[in-house]
């Protein structure tokens, strides 16, 4: 954050706080910051549009993209078929539309496993230290060592049925430790605070301290890189078909579709950059998103 | 000091065995559903039952939990173990080559790429960031945030793949289409692939690949790190004792400032050597990451945790490394 940005945040709060008391709570000033960055508010349109057409596809095509015709194949983009038309004589641009969907699915859920499962490991190790913080940190220790994309490869070929939840669930099984540490360092500084102690002198129980009033203090770190998370795994789903332990043809999926159209690049780059192209929009709106969401959460850049 | 050190060395030693024995239940799994990988070797010919047994024994693979589904097969792991810290034998591939023989042989292009990749995310990332945070706010600064991030977003494979198209192919065309550039140019350097004639220059252009990706980490780590050090007191008495502009920054910020990179850099050579695999794949270099993916889609279950092995231990050396090299950069920090 830069010393003109700063300054001009501390000029304009006086003139806004008459007009409006609030409280200002952590989550309450992130988000006036918030809704005053532009990159912030573009990221997050942008993933509202993707969200959409994973969601809606219909909403943006009303072509089948299995839809597909031989004799009309590797057309150059028309007013008829905006991204052209691939090999094989689909349209490319409801391709591009429906793949959004199982690209998204794969990344959420990613996300939504790692969140909970590291989130919980690492709360359990700081909350209750001792033996317990040993084992999980050790076992972190030992999922942390083990190469990310290496350790995807050896798993998925084990795995011989390859769909949406099993990749999640690989990624979660060695994406979880990242967030576990972040989580076990925020719980660590929060415990010790007064409130705390306060609470846990009234009788407050174990998980009533850990939720209601840990948690809370501690949580906006894991959902600054669970943001950034989000987009990793957009990148790796297509990452991991490319080495070819991904999700395979009849899926389609944005990583699908680059790699299958991957050796007609010099002759039609098209196949390969539209979709690559809103991958990599994707992967920067979340990029750009959870650093914004840093900026705001981190009381210190104020 | 040494105590410090001896014990993170006793606390590697759960570490590697617990990588271990993940790809070790892993890998038997994998053969426990899918059966024996051996008679792959067959091909459409079905093998006598004798010397599909004789064969699976002397590959490795004979033990009987890797024909019951689930079974961890903990007689074979500490078989496994056995052979591998005591004789340190890590086994053979199919075709009855030992494992430690594969990783010599494939470990110094991986290192090759990976020193090369290193030495450009330093240069190029240090001059990024040190530019960036002394000019906060300025076209350089704008133009570092939005180039490192704009890198981060495209998957190495696409950019790999789009590089080596259009600079080594296209580009290497028409390079090689003129006669008085030397071939170390035009078949080397812009050759698209690793080439064995070329052993250095023909990996630069995947190093570099390789390289921009934690590039942007590394320029994003010195902006911040000398944005921090240009508000200190220490910065301000240089400047008020009347030092000129070169020797405050030169000395007296960046020497403090790239403390933080320079573990990062250690870190990531780690990183880069397990993370080599996309890079090695897409530009043809035959280094341990391409092996070990090679072998876990074949079976070889003893290359895999041997290969992976290793990468677990230079990921952990390395780190150790660092952290000793922290304190004797900073003297503040003191291990007990």
């Amino acid at each position: 954050m830069s010393d003109i940005t700063t300054a001009a945040t501390e000029v304009e709060q006086p003139g806004a706080a008459p007009e409006r008391e609030y409280a200002a709570s952590l989550w309450g000033d992130a988000w006036r910051q918030l809704r005053r960055n532009p990159i912030f508010l573009i990221s997050l349109a942008w993933i509202m549009v993707v969200t959409s057409m994973a969601v809606f596809p219909k909403l943006w095509t009303s072509i089948d993209p299995r839809a597909c015709n031989v004799s009309q194949a590797r057309l150059p983009p028309s007013s008829e078929h905006w991204f052209g038309t691939s090999i094989v004589g689909c349209d490319y641009y409801a391709h591009a539309i429906y793949g959004a969907r199982q690209s998204l699915i794969i990344a959420v859920a990613s996300t939504v496993g790692v969140v909970v499962l590291g989130g919980l490991l690492g709360m359990l190790a700081a909350f209750y230290g001792r033996w317990t913080d040993t084992l999980i940190s050790r076992l972190v220790d030992i999922f942390l060592g083990v190469p990310f994309l290496l350790g995807a490869v050896v798993f998925l070929t084990v795995l011989k049925i390859r769909n949406v939840w099993t990749v999640a669930l690989v990624l979660i099984l060695l994406g979880w430790t990242t967030i576990a540490r972040i989580m076990r360092g925020g719980v660590l500084s929060t415990k010790t605070q007064d409130y705390v102690q306060a609470a846990r002198a009234l009788g407050g129980s174990n998980s009533r301290l850990m939720f209601k009033h840990i948690l809370p203090n501690a949580i906006a770190p894991v959902v600054v890189y669970s943001t950034i998370l989000l987009g990793s795994f957009v990148a790796i789903e297509a990452t991991l078909t490319f080495l070819g332990v991904g999700l395979q043809a009849p899926a389609i999926t944005w990583g699908v579709m680059i790699t299958q159209h991957e050796v007609y690049f010099l002759q039609l780059p098209g196949l390969l950059l539209f979709p690559a192209g809103l991958l990599f929009f994707t992967v920067l709106a979340f990029i750009l998103m959870g650093d914004a969401l840093r900026d705001a959460l981190d009381p210190r850049l104020r | 000091m040494g105590r410090y050190v001896t014990r993170r060395l006793l606390q590697f030693i759960p570490t590697v065995l617990g990588a271990m024995f993940l790809l070790h239940y892993l890998t038997s799994i994998g053969i426990q559903f899918s059966a024996n990988p051996v008679r792959a070797l067959f091909g459409d010919r079905t093998p006598s039952p004798e010397l599909l047994a004789n064969l699976s024994e002397a590959l490795g693979l004979g033990d009987e939990c890797l024909t019951r589904k689930g079974d961890p097969c903990l007689g074979l792991f500490v078989d496994r173990m056995q052979n591998i810290f005591l004789h340190w034998d890590f086994g053979v591939n199919f075709r009855l080559r030992p494992v430690t023989e594969l990783i010599a042989e494939a470990l110094p292009y991986t290192v090759r790429l990976a020193l090369i990749a290193l030495l450009f995310e330093a240069v190029v990332g240090i001059v990024a960031g040190v530019l960036a945070g002394l000019r906060n706010g300025s076209f350089w600064d704008y133009l570092v945030k939005i180039s490192t991030v704009t890198v981060i977003a495209i998957p190495i494979f696409v950019l790999g793949f789009v590089v080596r198209e259009f600079v080594g192919v296209q580009f290497g065309n028409v390079l090689r289409g003129v006669d008085w550039i030397p071939d170390l140019i035009s078949q080397g350097v812009f050759g698209s692939v690793y080439k064995s004639d070329y052993p250095w220059s023909s990996l630069i252009i995947p190093g570099l690949v390789l390289g921009s990706v934690s590039l942007a980490a590394a320029a994003r780590l010195t902006r911040t790190s000398i944005l921090e050090n240009t508000r200190s007191d220490y910065v301000r008495t240089a400047k008020a004792k009347g030092l000129g502009t070169n020797r405050v920054v030169g000395v007296h910020t960046l020497r403090n400032s790239l403390i933080p990179v320079v573990t990062f850099l250690g870190v990531d050579l780690g990183t880069l050597i397990g993370g080599a695999l996309i890079t090695e794949t897409i530009f043809n270099v035959p280094g341990i990451g391409r092996l070990v993916v090679a072998s876990a889609r074949t079976g070889e279950a003893s290359v895999v945790i041997g290969g992976a092995t290793f990468l677990v231990l230079v990921y952990l050396i390395t780190s150790l490394l660092v952290d000793i090299l922290y304190a004797v950069l900073d003297p503040r920090i003191r291990y007990e």
